[in-house]
């Protein structure tokens, strides 16, 4: 069957510690992976400045999630947000082709402008050799 | 003076414009990416229009999409003074 790749991105209240907030991105990624979903890629911004206030908060901690699932799990997913207080904004939206060449050149560490790309490369390799 | 309608000189600065994304060969406009949004908005925040931007409106449907999934996300303030 085919399945969607989604990709949600939320927001969790500053007030938390370090422990409490991977505890509570651990418990989002039980939700995806014992329904069935397959975790493609996440990443962790860490704290933000926000553009506006939201409950009286200046600041809050991101998390994205990209994964592989059927269209139900998105709504299972968002209950729980809606749930849990911890949780202040969270965005979900499909990716189409477009978004998915686009976030996979994203994880890899391509995104950017066109002159950073190849000297980036060459770090890259200019690394591993050294490793080598 | 002659009544008839002299022609005017128009200096060739006016360049036509044109929409960056299909000049650049963009596909996905990211709503994640604040700064590149930044350029499609004005002071206020205010999403600017084709006219002014030149984008296709393709794409001036992408972006205002992307910036109005940022704003849900806090990445770009719903009203703002000097933004820029």
């Amino acid at each position: 069957m085919f399945q969607n790749q989604y990709e949600t991105v939320f927001i969790l209240t500053p007030v938390l510690s370090e422990t409490q907030i991977k505890e509570a991105v651990e418990k989002f990624k039980k939700t995806l992976t014992d329904n069935g979903a397959e975790l493609v890629h996440e990443e962790h911004w860490g704290l933000r400045k926000l553009a506006y206030t939201i409950q009286h908060k200046n600041t809050g901690y991101y998390q994205l999630f990209q994964y592989k699932a059927d269209a139900k799990i998105v709504a299972v997913l968002e209950t729980d947000f809606k749930r849990d207080e911890r949780v202040m904004r969270y965005l979900t939206t499909k990716l189409d082709k477009y978004a998915l060449d686009y976030s996979d050149r994203r994880s890899k560490g391509l995104i950017g402008k066109k002159n950073v790309e190849p000297a980036k490369a060459e770090k890259a390799e200019a690394t591993t050799e050294e490793n080598a | 003076m002659s009544l008839i309608n002299d022609p005017v000189d128009r200096k060739d600065t006016a360049r036509k414009k044109y929409c960056r994304f299909k000049k650049a060969g963009i596909k996905y406009v990211d709503y994640k990416d604040p700064n590149f949004l930044l350029k499609f908005v004005n002071e206020q925040g205010k999403i600017l229009p084709r006219r002014l931007t030149g984008n296709s409106l393709k794409f001036q449907r992408k972006v205002s999409v992307a910036i109005k999934r940022a704003r849900h996300l806090a990445l770009l303030p719903f009203v703002a003074d000097g933004l820029k």
